[in-house]
């Protein structure tokens, strides 16, 4: 599949990395547009007119946005290479739905943590807590531990997403002084977790852990400042 | 082929979409109706993420969210196709299942809440209308899909109808014929085909039933 790949994206955007990962594990060349969400690319704009956000893939002039329908696209376009989702209509509405629970639920939740404090945070804490447990119940059956990807020999949509959610728990803990991956109440999602923060290929992908710090910190001062206002 | 079951309810526009979507394909299944107050062990069996309708059970295998079952649909039953063949176009229509996802529960906000919260739903319901009838795709043809209705018409097909019943349960109007023609004239359209028609809740019993709700939301708010 040839055709000019460009991916418009930011360093600490959980959703502009997932793509990253999914765009290497293909093994598809592509060109990368670091956007400055302070001022945005002309072609950004004109390429997600409704959101104006990252990541935007551009396939041949022809713009693709939303992480999740990106992945899609990729899998369904690059067919040569490892598999994003699995083959099993069931099997992928399983991906399909975790996919969306980590997002929608998992995610928002630790944002709730990050951009609170006192009983508000205790409680964001709580919520983390029982998404956990959720996921937790949910995948244990799926994730048997002999590799570090959820569907298969290859890092798939569910890994990325999982990935780019997770995989910097340990830095998120250290600045919220919380702990969220107890690999005593959950097993499954640590163990998945702490394997794919592993591999070579989520290493140079995801941001240097200083630079996450640094956003952590930035954004928890900057909701508590507005939070105060 | 092993047997379908819909585990859903009468009022919920996630269940319709389902239902649409399996009428539409010719799929034959049991549909379970589920008291939200007394929800089934089966349901929350097959749920026990979320405990929430519509749930799919093919066979013995559940699949849970509205549109991650129409997905599935769509993959085992080809007929009626509800996604483009070309992965390009097929990422456009995800991309606007995505977004209704996304603000759709702005509407259901308008009638649950007063005041200041009720102020920032009609807001983003309004902004979530006014980018559908502006960017939307296959602008000029009948539907979202083209000629015929495609996942995004099902999509925001149970959103649309539930506004006008959200409307006069909360005495606030968002869906404006002069500033939304082009989706008034869609709505028109999806209501004119008989399969839809033919499974819509009772308009009265569904008003009904959201007032009943919004009392008890904007009575127990106020006492807090």
């Amino acid at each position: 599949m040839a055709g000019r790949v460009v991916l418009h994206g930011m360093w600490a955007s959980p959703y502009s990395k997932r793509v990253e990962l999914a765009l290497k594990v293909k093994g598809i060349e592509y060109e990368y547009v670091e956007e400055d969400l302070k001022n945005k690319s002309e072609e950004l704009l004109r390429y997600n007119p409704v959101h104006k956000k990252v990541p935007v893939l551009v396939h041949d002039g022809k713009p693709i946005a939303e992480s999740l329908v990106i992945i899609e696209y990729i899998d369904e376009t690059w067919k040569e290479g490892p598999r994003l989702l699995p083959q099993d209509p069931y099997e992928r509405a399983k991906v399909r739905f975790w996919a969306g629970f980590l997002q929608q639920q998992l995610f928002e939740a630790i944002f709730a943590v990050i951009k609170t404090d006192g009983e508000a945070q205790e409680r964001a804490g709580k919520e983390v807590h029982e998404k956990l447990k959720v996921l937790e119940e949910g995948i244990k059956g799926s994730y048997s531990g002999g590799s570090p990807f959820i569907n298969g020999n290859s890092m798939g949509l569910l890994d990325t997403v999982v990935c780019s959610i997770l995989g910097a728990h340990k830095i998120q803990e250290e600045v919220l002084g919380v702990k969220f991956l107890d690999p005593e109440k959950y097993p499954t999602v640590t163990s998945w977790v702490t394997a794919l923060a592993e591999l070579p290929l989520a290493k140079e992908t995801m941001p240097p852990p200083e630079k996450v710090a640094g956003l952590l910190q930035f954004l928890r001062s900057k909701a508590l400042e507005s939070a105060a206002a | 082929m092993d047997g379908v079951k819909l585990h859903g309810t009468w009022a919920s526009p996630y269940s319709i979409r389902v239902k649409w979507a399996m009428k539409l394909k010719g799929i034959p299944f049991q549909y379970i109706e589920e008291d939200l107050f007394n929800k089934s062990a089966l349901l929350l069996q097959h749920n026990p993420a979320h405990k929430k309708i519509p749930v799919l059970v093919h066979g013995l295998r559940p699949v849970c969210e509205s549109m991650v079952i129409v997905e599935y649909l769509e993959e085992i039953w080809p007929q009626y196709p509800l996604l483009p063949i070309y992965p390009y176009e097929r990422s456009v229509a995800r991309f606007w299942v995505k977004l209704i996802e996304d603000k759709s529960p702005n509407v259901w906000m308008v009638y649950r809440t007063v005041g200041e919260e009720q102020e920032k739903a009609m807001r983003d319901s309004l902004e979530m209308l006014s980018i559908l009838e502006e960017h939307g795709p296959n602008k000029g043809k009948k539907f979202f899909g083209g000629d015929n209705i495609n996942i995004v018409d099902i999509a925001f097909g149970g959103v649309a109808h539930w506004m006008g019943v959200v409307e006069e349960v909360s005495g606030r109007e968002m869906f404006d014929a002069e500033k939304f023609p082009r989706l008034h004239a869609w709505m028109g359209n999806i209501k004119s085909l008989q399969l839809i028609a033919e499974n819509l809740p009772d308009q009265g019993k569904l008003c009904q039933y959201l007032a009943c709700q919004r009392e008890k939301l904007v009575s127990s708010s106020s006492q807090n």
